[in-house]
């Protein structure tokens, strides 16, 4: 399959830092960057994917989300995943992979692979934490409002959409916000009519560690709707909990960010295969040319009939 | 004769009456059963706080949904709507199921003092030991099946029926064990689920696991076993 180059690195999307920096937060223009760090005696190189720090203090979302469910939630839960994914990719094909990539991988359309898990929990959260921000909340403008509007009828209905959704994933999960781009799911298919209003925004669910780039689509918003994201401050009442965080903490900023880089490789993705459709019409085929020009070695050179 | 045409006359109507019970037999809905000891009784394996949550939030919640579905369900029946039907199986399975598992779940624990934690005896222990070498090789495994499970579910000791054996098996978030196998009975359950532990034991799921054990009612599996296995 088409290998989407570093199709969505959302870590990397420069967000203004909010208060404190703290002692351990990378730039915020760098991706998590993949080290080869030399481990104590054992002469062992690994190669390290970083936990980023969430790009505002542990207690900035407060009173909404807790300092506590930080700490727990980021401290704990999103290091132990990055850790053992450090752990267990050591001496496979997929250290030295992108994280985008090894989720990609490890999916395997579906029949997914041991590293799976902590690839994407550990890209889910990065993308969670860039989801919200201090005093976030209230409604988008420009572009994404048009969008919404386009393909939702109103900001009202989107935001009932994805609480639904967001109430509705059983169990551990995810909902999103997400953009799904002009391409069809079976390879070699071609949409014979594309169109722009191909290209659209969809509210998605989905389980556990999946998220939607198994699926082709760039994940524009996130909320993680597994019980230890709201547990502590919410006990049983996830609904709650959607509310509070459609409401005080999602960031359009990153959102809209995200819309625009989406377009943008989407544009690009179509572009290049565009090209290379051209390039294989193109291409000279082997049927003739090298026999004739052999041929006409032993031919006479009288018969120009041919026009090269 | 005479008996013969009461006979008829009773089966007719009896068989009027039960066409027009099939369409009109009233819907059993259930309510949250009580659990057989207090709040804080499995201190401190598991708070009182979270027990407390589970019961009245928790397992309330799955009924009130699945007493729903069932009115959805039993009206859609009567009316034949089929795309209903079918819609509804998911809102049965998730709130039926859990359901299911906790009224299982709340048997499976009991306070120390009225024997949470004692091994088993009689004929579940030596099926243990059959199996499984020992208890503690029995607990190891299902501690670490219910640790290394993804996301949210149930760690099962279950008898198959069919191959009368012991297995331990997981499902995944309400689905009760029988959706593993028609023939397996759940003789013990373990809520991994974050709600069954978080707000004591928050990621450190392991421990939750070992702790779990103090409070096991093997008593209850053990009544199971026999019914079952006989």
């Amino acid at each position: 399959m088409a290998a989407s180059t570093s199709m969505l690195t959302s870590s990397s999307f420069t967000f203004p830092s909010q208060g404190l920096r703290l002692p351990t937060r990378t730039h915020p223009c760098m991706k998590p960057q993949k080290r080869f760090v030399r481990k104590d005696a054992s002469n062992v190189i690994t190669a390290t994917y970083d936990l980023k720090p969430p790009p505002y203090p542990l207690n900035a979302l407060e009173p909404h989300m807790s300092r506590e469910t930080l700490e727990y939630h980021w401290g704990k839960h999103h290091r132990t995943y990055v850790e053992n994914l450090n752990k267990q990719i050591v001496g496979t094909d997929l250290e030295g992979l992108s994280l985008e990539d090894i989720i990609i991988v490890a999916y395997n359309k579906g029949d997914i692979l041991p590293a799976f898990n902590n690839a994407a929990q550990a890209w889910n959260h990065d993308f969670f934490w860039e989801s919200m921000k201090p005093g976030g909340g209230g409604k988008p403008s420009g572009d994404l409002l048009d969008l919404i509007e386009r393909d939702f009828g109103s900001f009202e209905r989107f935001t009932e959409e994805f609480r639904s959704a967001a109430a509705t994933q059983f169990g551990s999960g995810w909902a999103w916000l997400a953009y799904k781009a002009n391409r069809l799911g079976v390879e070699n298919a071609v949409n014979p009519w594309p169109s722009e209003n191909d290209k659209k925004l969809v509210i998605v669910k989905s389980p556990n560690a999946v998220n939607p780039l198994v699926w082709d689509y760039f994940p524009l918003l996130t909320i993680d709707v597994w019980e230890h994201a709201y547990y502590l401050d919410f006990q049983n009442q996830r609904a709650d909990y959607i509310s509070m965080f459609m409401e005080k903490l999602v960031s359009w900023e990153a959102v809209n960010a995200r819309l625009e880089k989406a377009k943008a490789e989407a544009a690009e993705r179509e572009m290049e295969e565009e090209r290379r459709k051209n390039e294989e019409e193109w291409k000279p085929t082997d049927d003739d040319d090298d026999d004739d020009e052999g041929l006409e070695m032993y031919v006479d050179s009288e018969d120009d009939s041919e026009a090269e | 004769m005479a008996f013969r045409s009461l006979a008829t006359r009773k089966t007719l109507s009896l068989g009027l009456n039960s066409t027009r019970l099939t369409q009109s037999r009233a819907l059993q809905t259930f309510s949250l059963p009580d659990l057989p000891y207090d709040y804080g009784a499995l201190e401190p394996a598991i708070s009182g706080e979270i027990m407390q949550l589970h019961h009245q939030k928790h397992h309330q919640t799955y009924i009130t949904n699945y007493n729903k579905a069932l009115e959805q369900l039993h009206e859609a029946i009567q009316k034949g709507d089929s795309s209903t039907v079918v819609k509804l199986q998911t809102a049965i399975k998730f709130n039926g199921g859990g359901h299911i598992n906790h009224s299982i779940f709340w048997n499976n624990l009991a306070p120390i003092h009225e024997g949470g934690g004692e091994p088993p005896k009689g004929s579940l222990g030596w099926a243990i030991d059959t199996n499984f070498g020992s208890l503690e090789s029995l607990i190891q495994k299902i501690s670490a099946e219910g640790a290394a499970l993804q996301g949210s579910g149930w760690v099962w000791l279950g008898l198959d029926k069919e191959l009368k054996k012991l297995v331990i098996e997981t499902t995944a978030n309400q689905d009760p064990l029988v959706t593993k196998g028609p023939h397996l009975v759940p003789l013990l359950g373990i809520d991994v689920w974050e709600h069954a532990y978080y707000l004591q034991y928050k990621n450190v799921r392991p421990d939750y696991l070992k702790n779990i054990w103090k409070v096991i009612n093997w008593k209850y599996a053990s009544g199971v076993y026999e019914k079952e296995s006989a």
